[in-house]
């Protein structure tokens, strides 16, 4: 095991450096720098700006400058930021979005599970029907609409909840988009369960289960739980990875201070080290993100051997 | 026989709706049967694939697919399994009732350890302690000639050999002390040289427990060796029922003998022609009017292809369905 993770680990160098590569030149190809605006600065200023933060130098020098500080961990200064490096911009957002999304996907896997394995169980009933119209309404539903609808109910009528903001460690600021970013998630996890259990439950090995007089409790539990559930982990592995990075429109809707606003800023602003940054951040978190799921699906099934 | 039945299964009838045309009622696919089982009997159950015998072991132990919708009733000492609930079920499955399922590629679980479903039952039934558990299991494996019981514990299902793995099913079903094991084609999905020792393995039951065994299989050879009783099936019913002696003296029906005359002898020699039974078994769900079997039997008359045969004694102990009047002579042309 541990020549695979080795083995998977250094493969995911290069691929870091293809993405980093990429980025870097998808963002210096596109019109305008940094430091335009519709206010001419006289030029001399604007001299010493580029060569402040080295804008003056063939772009290839710029590149190996990158690459350099890269391999070392330093994402370099932002450029909209100022005296702000990119390193600290993440250093401060990503426990936010990190905190959001890993409570919204472990609800979301939660509640996923349990409404499509009773989905399964009580096939076409209404307890199947009920389940999967939300989960339909889930997916189809997006977040600038179930973000607001939530404010709505519970900040704005009921005032159970605060509308956004952020306070570190307050459970109170975390449910609603906590609530409004799990929603899509269980919903997709609640349909894929509902089909796997649908199949699990139906192999001759929960037969077997059955035929030895278990309750359902341990036959779903013991036997069924693990199989049902290895589809999801592929699935989680990427989807953490995602809600990592953060969410643009659930970030904004509740004023969270995350880094996916980051994203959206940093390309307008053309911030090149902010956009390259935080894209291999999340290039690395998919690597990381899909290895764990990897060693997860392993351990849930013991066919699975992990070889290079 | 004269136990009082351990098993008395009387009009038994399965049926699951009609698939796609509607209105199109119930397919039967177990229709009316009735059994004895005396305590320690071995009963065969003979029939083609499609017969109904793998869905009325299932009925017994209430497993048959959703929608199955059961009728008639199945006492077992006097207790009522056919409607039972579902609690009542779980305490005969696996404790009183246990059974061996066709394939041990997919009857074990792949997620789990050998030694972990071989004592979950008796843990669960007998209520008993892991260590203890583990003790009569590897007693258990041991006897029924699973090398190395020790290491098999810790092993998962797809590291063993289908052999080995029906050795490990039957020791799991055997494990609990069953009153009756029924067993479903236990020797079908595997090598012929492995079925002669599960086959060897099932006449040890006898000397080992007092289990009674309900073996459904399509082949007569099987039942040969090792059945005191055989019910043929066919198309859902049962249409003949005699000791097995009996019934591979004077088969009388002639579905009986064309499945006697397909079997090879390993004993002796060949026969001059290995026959088969023309035509197919029917659809379940469009039966012919009349004796399921007449569209493929050499003796079919008139009658056959209108009335249905009722199961009526032939001799003593030996009942069978058939309009034909006397011993089954020469082929009709």
């Amino acid at each position: 095991m541990w020549r695979f993770l080795a083995q998977r680990l250094l493969t995911a160098v290069p691929t870091l450096i293809i993405i980093a590569t990429l980025a870097f030149a998808l963002l210096h190809a596109t019109p305008g720098g940094p430091f335009d605006s519709a206010k001419r600065i006289p030029p001399e200023i604007e001299r010493s700006i580029e060569a402040q933060y080295h804008l003056d130098e063939p772009l290839w020098r710029q590149y190996l400058r990158y690459m350099g500080n890269l391999a070392r961990g330093d994402l370099g200064p932002s450029y909209q930021y100022r005296d702000t490096s990119v390193n600290e911009l993440i250093r401060a957002g990503l426990p936010v979005d990190a905190t959001v999304g890993t409570c919204a996907l472990l609800l979301a896997l939660l509640l996923g599970s349990l409404f499509g394995i009773v989905a399964a169980l009580r096939r076409d009933t209404s307890w199947d029907y009920v389940p999967m119209l939300f989960a339909s309404l889930g997916i189809a539903l997006p977040a600038f609409v179930v973000g607001p609808l939530l404010i709505l109910v519970f900040a704005v009528t009921l005032h159970w909840l605060p509308s956004g903001d952020w306070r570190a460690g307050s459970v109170r600021y975390l449910i609603l988009p906590v609530v409004a970013l799990a929603l899509p998630y269980t919903a997709y996890i609640a349909r894929m369960v509902r089909g796997a259990a649908l199949e699990v439950l139906a192999s001759p090995f929960i037969r077997t289960a059955r035929a030895k007089g278990l309750p359902l409790g341990t036959v779903i539990l013991r036997h069924a739980l693990r199989p049902i559930l290895s589809p999801v982990v592929s699935f989680i592995g990427p989807a953490f990875a995602g809600v990592l990075t953060g969410s643009i429109i659930i970030e904004s809707v509740f004023g969270l201070p995350g880094i996916g606003r980051y994203f959206l800023t940093g390309a307008i602003n053309r911030d090149y080290t902010l956009v390259v940054g935080i894209t291999v951040l999340y290039g690395a978190l998919i690597i990381v993100c899909n290895l764990l799921a990897d060693l997860c699906y392993a351990w849930l099934d013991p066919r699975v051997r992990l070889r290079s | 026989m004269s136990d009082a039945p351990l098993l008395a299964i009387r009009d038994l009838t399965v049926s699951y709706p009609a698939g796609a045309g509607a209105g199109a009622g119930a397919v039967r696919v177990v229709d009316g049967v009735s059994l004895d089982l005396a305590p320690g009997e071995f009963l065969g159950i003979v029939g083609e694939s499609g017969s109904g015998k793998t869905q009325l072991l299932l009925s017994l132990l209430g497993l048959n697919a959703p929608g199955a919708e059961l009728t008639g009733s199945a006492r077992y000492r006097g207790a009522e399994l056919i409607g039972a609930p579902e609690r009542a079920l779980a305490r005969v499955r696996g404790a009183r009732i246990g059974i061996i399922f066709q394939d041990p590629m997919t009857a074990l679980n792949p997620y789990l350890t050998i030694g972990a479903q071989l004592t979950e039952a008796v843990r669960h039934h007998h209520r008993i302690g892991r260590r203890e558990a583990r003790r009569r299991a590897l007693e258990l494996l041991d006897a029924v000639h699973v090398p190395e019981p020790r290491e098999r514990f810790a092993q998962h299902p797809h590291e063993l050999s289908g052999g080995m793995r029906q050795r490990i099913v039957i020791a799991m079903t055997l494990l609990c002390e069953p009153d009756i094991v029924l067993a479903d084609e236990p020797t079908t999905a595997l090598d012929v040289t492995v079925q002669a020792q599960i086959l060897a393995l099932l006449r040890d039951l006898r000397e080992r427990t007092r289990a009674a065994l309900i073996l459904v299989t399509h082949d007569l050879g099987v039942i040969a060796e090792i059945a005191d009783r055989v019910a043929v099936m066919y198309a859902g019913r049962i249409v003949e029922q005699a000791s097995a002696e009996r019934l591979f003296a004077h088969a009388s029906h002639p579905y009986t003998e064309g499945l006697r005359r397909s079997i090879v002898d390993v004993d002796g020699s060949l026969p001059v022609r290995l026959e088969g039974i023309p035509g197919n078994p029917p659809d379940p769900a469009a039966l012919p009017p009349g004796c399921a079997f007449a569209p493929r039997c050499p003796y079919a008359f008139e009658r056959c292809r209108i009335e249905r045969p009722p199961l009526e004694e032939a001799a003593p102990g030996h009942t069978r369905a058939c309009f034909h009047p006397g011993p089954l002579g020469e082929r009709a042309p």
